[in-house]
């Protein structure tokens, strides 16, 4: 997943620029469209990237004139969730709700909750074909079968940021796969750079590891199949070597680590200090203004001695849920939106102004005979990696309470690195706890 | 001496009305609602639930994890409540006994109140940042390498500190009254009677301050558990990980972070229970030795 979107520091003006922005876009909205069907979109985005929420929705009112629709902030990723839950529990939802991938499983497990995106497209006279999204965005807020329930919306993949003038001290090409990692590694830090950064071990080290290196997730097919008896793979051999390798590493001065939290990590490469940074590609934007050097972008590595090992990983960010319960005027309104978010002029819009990549293969082509990519070659790294071959266990994971898996993955993180337990220990603790976890989830469908 | 008295039986209710109203929607409908779903594991959105008994809460009590954080929880109030009293006294007593410029420190030690929590915590976090923080850097030249967000005993550290900041301010206020509201008459009398100002302290102030001091325990032990939720939401920056974190912080985790409202509403149904107790042995222990002069 993304972070969430703002920091702290950046909170609490952007929260009331948002307010006072929404208002605005409701002041106008009423005035100008008394006819037409009001429809609300609740998001948990901040900062600029929330300003472009509002900047599509003006785009999309004044495309058409029956639908008018209001974007409302309700905070953070998870924020948005619970405020959209509690709605629905009192019967005041939004028509959208926008859900990041760790909260997938809640809703796309509350049946009844929603309608799937590709039935409220097609019941409401739009076209609708999965082929027309790039490979790795079709399958992980979709049902086993492939119908999609939430329409991808902002989506990222963890990329690896290079320091240009890191690597070109040191002598060294940046590395595909941790092979060539380990082995460039000290010349970096005999040049004066912490070798390696990341800043979300659980999206990057963990998920996104079985993803790239094509390893099974959890039990169940990765949960997709039943909520029943799912348990959680993370103390395969692989990835507690992925872990006791970073520990090493950071022993030895390879690796630096700085907590879970996603900004004391991205620091210490703004600065130029580090030499790679495991990112979001979507943090390309940013870095542009934050960089005090040079950088370049390539693929999340992996491990060449792992077979099969390579291809595309899971889709990070969040998605849009039409909500169920609305009128059917209403519902059309959201399908015309969907079907408008999903048009190639949007998406290359969106794609551009914020960096998630382009989610349609018509945006990226457009983007790319555009020249776009010259200018920013960072902003198709993302793209690219995504479109690496789908395998049998890159799809996505469909795990219930999974926010907690998260916190608890980061606890024991943090504490590997503390000195406090081994890989090996941290991966059984999270094991016992996170299947105890997905039986609790099981038992919520009653 | 006239009595006054309601013409009717049923005005003293009546006027007992509002507020009575307020409780039952703020406080007891909610907890009767948390004690119900403590009883479920339910799906978020309502659609399904399984009655499990106890099961929420012996989940909750037999995790491992949940015990650390109540140890924490125990220690992190202990301290905080401790360090903010007996600062905040020793500020009052010294501002008590300045002269010139009393109104001046006084405005500077109350100013600090005016900050709100989240805020105090956004100001402690860039203190202790790890790259930028000007206390890390001091710390660093006695060889102590902070690292807040990773090291457990550092986090801690940075909350108490902020927490017990923000706190100060406030127990300074009250006590600082409550050290003008002892006469002056008895204040000389001590003096005559004895010479050392330490001892006077302990045998003749301290125990005229026992009001003020028994309510501000009451109020610091509530600030340190529940009103201290900003502090810790800012310093762990979204991410609690392996730092510490208090019971509350957990209930907020588990509920609107995990969408877990069994579990939540079981923890919450704890606290109330711990408060609940924690009030019945202040009322009926500590105030015995209060004196209400």
């Amino acid at each position: 997943m993304e972070p969430s979107p703002q920091q702290p520091v950046e909170r609490i003006y952007p929260m009331i620029k948002k307010i006072s922005l929404a208002a605005l876009a409701l002041t106008m909205t009423a005035s100008t469209t008394l006819a037409a069907t009001n429809i609300t979109w609740w998001h948990g985005m901040g900062g600029r990237n929330g300003e472009v929420i509002n900047e599509i929705a003006q785009k999309f009112n004044e495309a058409q004139s029956e639908c008018a629709l209001t974007p409302v902030s309700k905070g953070s990723y998870e924020e948005a969730l619970s405020a959209g839950i509690a709605a629905f529990r009192s019967g005041e939802q939004p028509n959208i709700l926008q859900v990041f991938d760790a909260g997938a499983a809640t809703i796309i497990n509350a049946k009844g909750a929603t309608i799937a995106a590709e039935d409220l497209l097609k019941d409401n006279g739009f076209e609708f074909n999965r082929e027309a999204f790039i490979e790795g965005v079709r399958y992980f807020y979709a049902h086993s079968e492939g119908k999609f329930v939430g329409m991808p919306f902002n989506s990222s993949a963890p990329i690896m940021y290079i320091n240009d003038e890191a690597l070109q001290k040191a002598g060294v090409e940046a590395p595909k796969t941790w092979e060539e990692f380990e082995a460039i590694a000290p010349k970096l830090k005999e040049a004066g750079f912490i070798p390696l950064v990341q800043s979300q071990l659980t999206w990057q080290f963990t998920e996104n590891f079985f993803s790239r290196n094509n390893i099974q997730f959890a039990s169940n097919n990765n949960g997709y199949d039943s909520i029943v008896d799912t348990t959680i793979n993370v103390t395969d051999d692989n990835h507690v070597m992925m872990y006791d390798k970073l520990k090493a590493w950071y022993d030895q001065g390879l690796f630096g680590y700085y907590g879970a939290a996603w900004n004391d990590n991205q620091k210490v490469f703004e600065e130029g200090k580090a030499a790679l940074w495991i990112g979001s590609s979507g943090s390309f934007g940013g870095l542009q203004k934050t960089a005090t050097m040079p950088f370049s972008a390539t693929f999340l590595p992996y491990w060449n001695s792992i077979e099969g090992a390579g291809v595309h990983s899971f889709i990070g960010g969040a998605a849009l849920f039409a909500m169920a319960g609305k009128s059917a005027e209403e519902n059309k309104c959201s399908a015309s939106f969907f079907n408008f978010l999903t048009s190639t002029e949007v998406q290359k819009f969106y794609h551009q102004a914020t960096g998630y990549v382009a989610i349609t293969n018509a945006a990226y082509e457009l983007s790319k005979s555009e020249g776009y990519y010259n200018e920013k070659p960072a902003a198709e790294v993302g793209i690219q990696q995504l479109q690496l071959p789908t395998a049998e266990w890159n799809k996505g994971y469909r795990l219930g309470f999974y926010p907690q898996i998260r916190a608890v993955m980061e606890r024991e993180y943090n504490r590997l690195f503390a000195g406090e337990t081994t890989a090996k220990d941290a991966m059984e603790t999270i094991k016992k706890e996170a299947d105890e976890l997905l039986a609790r989830f099981a038992k919520t469908a009653g | 001496m006239k009595r006054v008295q309601f013409n009717s039986r049923y005005l003293p209710y009546l006027f007992l009305l509002p507020q009575f109203a307020i409780i039952s929607i703020f406080f007891y409908w909610p907890s009767m609602q948390a004690i119900t779903s403590s009883f479920y594991i339910e799906d978020p959105f309502g659609f399904g639930s399984s009655f499990v008994g106890a099961a929420n809460y012996t989940d909750a009590l037999n995790s491992s994890e949940y015990q650390r954080i109540a140890r924490f929880t125990i220690g992190y109030c202990l301290i905080v409540t401790f360090l903010a009293l007996s600062i905040g006294m020793l500020l009052a007593l010294k501002a008590d006994a300045v002269i010139r410029g009393k109104s001046a420190y006084k405005t500077l030690l109350i100013i600090v109140y005016a900050i709100a929590p989240p805020v105090a915590g956004l100001i402690g976090m860039m203190i202790f940042d790890q790259h930028i923080g000007p206390f890390v850097k001091f710390a660093a030249l006695f060889g102590w390498e902070m690292k807040v967000g990773l090291n457990y005993f550092d986090t801690a550290f940075a909350m108490v500190v902020v927490a017990v900041w923000n706190q100060i301010p406030y127990n300074f206020i009250f006590f600082l009254s409550g050290l003008q509201g002892i006469p002056a008459s008895i204040r000389e009398a001590a003096a005559i009677d004895c010479k050392s100002g330490t001892r006077r302290f302990w045998t003749v102030i301290l125990p005229l301050l026992t009001p003020t001091a028994f309510f501000l325990l009451v109020i610091n032990m509530t600030y340190s558990l529940f009103d201290t939720f900003g502090v810790i939401d800012v310093i762990v920056k979204d991410k609690a990980a392996n730092n510490p974190i208090t019971l509350v912080y957990k209930v907020y985790l588990d509920g609107f972070r995990g969408n877990d409202l069994g579990s939540s509403s079981a923890q919450s149904v704890i606290l109330m229970l711990v408060v609940l107790v924690l009030t019945m042995i202040q009322f009926r222990f500590i105030e015995r030795r209060v004196h209400y002069g």
